[in-house]
């Protein structure tokens, strides 16, 4: 075999990959550029805006509370040990409620969204663009970027937040019961406790950052929906990469989130 | 080269208006020429049957003429615009004045029969009456004999009636051209000949000129007035029905197998 055709077989490869990764590139970018012209566009639709809000933050309301108590009370029995080997566990409600906003609450609920709001965005785009339902809403003169892409970006950047405060609150709550299962302390005593130790310097960046990937999980979603080939295997594999690629998105932008913050304080 | 039997002459109503016109028409995905140089004029009133196999580029075709595939070159005149050169803005008017059947019906599945067929009127609000979008929705169910299904979801109807809704959610907007992207397809025979009953009243009550896209020969010969060709990305042969029924042109027999 001649070892220099192997040679080209390999470069070629190489170069039609990373010719696909730079197109790919070029790809996003103007779809975030199209994206961007239609948010500030005159009609806005509001209806689907607001529908969308409802299915993506209403709808996952029941998934965050559970997430989030046990999230909570796992937390606290897993540290009561350590802490009361320092005879800190005074300390306990406070170091609790400051990992679960500085962290636990926007990573764990941003990571559950990616897989619940992400795939259901890509599988629904999708499959409105295998059975061409995408390309009769062009011909019935609705941009289906306006009415489709941006109120589920936008929604997912405002669910996210809220979605994310409601697991904080109830990992708080969890982790209160937490406490209880030994020793016996209130429910306001251990708010208190808990709330002292946090400042707006815990709670600011937090609270910016899961708007960041609120708009990770609906713009992947939107992307890989938006792009999906041809045929009915294409959804499943739009709502499964959208769910893997807007998770190691939301890992990233927090590690990048965290070096900033850490800049700053 | 066979010389390609092409009876242009007999057919062609010379009265009438040319409502689409479309010049040397190519497009190219990667190396695949799907669409090599087509050119073929739609007149009014008329229903022109598009014949091909499966992967002809039928579809193709018909994208772009809408404007939802780019051409590579040429000239695809709609109502004497030229679709290549449009502005989004005027686009969509040429749009308003087109109705297209999606091969797959393409039914927002997230909607009721009755929300599927007020879509295309939602921007239209300012001109229609909430009385008015509720009469013309009923009048285009009336007319494809769905009036029970109002509030069902397209997963609810049989694949007729799924067919049914969609060409009443195109013919909602009272368009002046239609084009039928394989009408017939994946439908029992009995349905087939109902839906292409349908193409043609709805050329008689809407006097729309229509492109009729199909593999089908039996819907081809119900509602063509005139019959197109597509082998390869080319055009084979035109003419009327009858010319396509007495053939003994071998590629043209092989569609009534
Ligand atoms: N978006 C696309 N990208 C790449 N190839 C395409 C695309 N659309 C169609 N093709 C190719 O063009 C050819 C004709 O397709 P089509 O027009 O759908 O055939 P049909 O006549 O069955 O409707 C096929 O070989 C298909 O693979
Ligand atoms: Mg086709």
């Amino acid at each position: 075999m001649n070892p220099n055709t192997d040679y080209m077989e390999i470069m070629n490869s190489v170069r039609s990959k990373t010719f696909t990764f730079f197109e790919e590139i070029a790809d996003i970018f103007t779809f975030i550029q199209v994206i961007i012209k239609e948010t500030f566009s005159r009609d806005f639709e509001f209806k689907e805006f607001f529908y969308q809000c409802f299915q993506i933050g209403y709808k996952t309301l029941p998934l965050i509370a559970i997430t989030g108590t046990i999230m909570g009370l796992v937390l606290t029995i897993q540290s009561r040990p350590v802490l009361a080997d320092f005879g800190a566990v005074s300390m306990l409600p406070g170091m609790i409620a400051v990992s679960l906003i500085r962290e636990m609450g926007p990573v764990i609920t941003a990571l559950i969204c990616a897989g619940k709001i992400g795939s259901g965005i890509g599988a629904e785009l999708s499959s409105m663009k295998v059975t061409e339902q995408i390309d009769a809403m062009e011909l019935s003169s609705t941009n289906p970027i306006r009415y489709l892409v941006v109120t589920r970006i936008l929604a997912a950047t405002l669910m996210l937040p809220v979605l994310v405060l409601y697991a904080d609150l109830l990992g708080i709550l969890g982790s209160w019961a937490g406490a209880n299962i030994k020793g016996d302390v209130t429910f306001i005593l251990f708010f208190s406790q808990a709330f002292s130790h946090v400042g707006f310097i815990d709670f600011i960046p937090a609270f910016i950052k899961t708007f960041l990937f609120g708009a990770v999980i609906g713009f992947v979603g939107s992307y890989k929906g938006y792009h999906a080939g041809k045929g009915t295997a294409s959804v499943g594999e739009a709502a499964h990469s959208s769910v893997v690629q807007a998770s190691l998105l939301i890992i990233i932008v927090d590690m990048i989130a965290v070096q900033i913050t850490d800049m700053f304080i | 080269m066979e010389e390609v039997p092409i009876n242009h002459m007999k057919t062609k109503p010379h009265n009438r208006k040319v409502v689409i016109e479309i010049k040397l028409l190519k497009k190219s995905f990667g190396d695949q020429e799907v669409l090599k140089e087509i050119s073929l004029d739609l007149y009014d009133g008329e229903n022109l049957v598009i014949l091909g196999k499966s992967g002809s580029g039928k579809s193709v075709l018909i994208k772009c003429i809408v404007g939802l595939l780019n051409a590579d070159s040429g000239i695809i005149r709609i109502l004497g615009q030229n679709i290549p050169d449009l502005q989004s803005k005027e686009l969509s008017l040429i749009r308003e004045k087109i109705g297209f059947l999606f091969q797959s019906g393409a039914l927002y599945d997230s909607m009721t029969v009755r929300e599927n067929l007020e879509f295309p009127l939602r921007k239209k609000k300012d001109i229609f009456t909430k009385e008015q979008v509720d009469k013309k929705v009923l009048e285009a169910l009336n007319h494809v004999g769905l009036t029970d299904e109002l509030d069902k979801m397209p997963a609810q109807l049989s694949g007729g009636m799924r067919k049914r809704v969609s060409l009443a959610r195109t013919i909602v907007t009272n368009p002046l051209i239609m084009l039928y992207d394989e009408p017939t397809t994946g439908l029992d025979p009995v349905t087939s000949e109902e839906i292409s009953m349908l193409i043609n009243d709805v050329q008689k009550k809407y006097k729309t000129s229509s492109i009729i896209i199909t593999h089908d020969i039996k819907c081809a010969l119900l509602t063509a007035d005139r019959i197109i060709m597509l082998k390869d990305g080319e055009i084979y042969k035109e003419g009327a029905p009858e010319n396509f029924e007495n053939s003994s042109d071998a590629y043209a027999k092989s569609f009534f197998k």
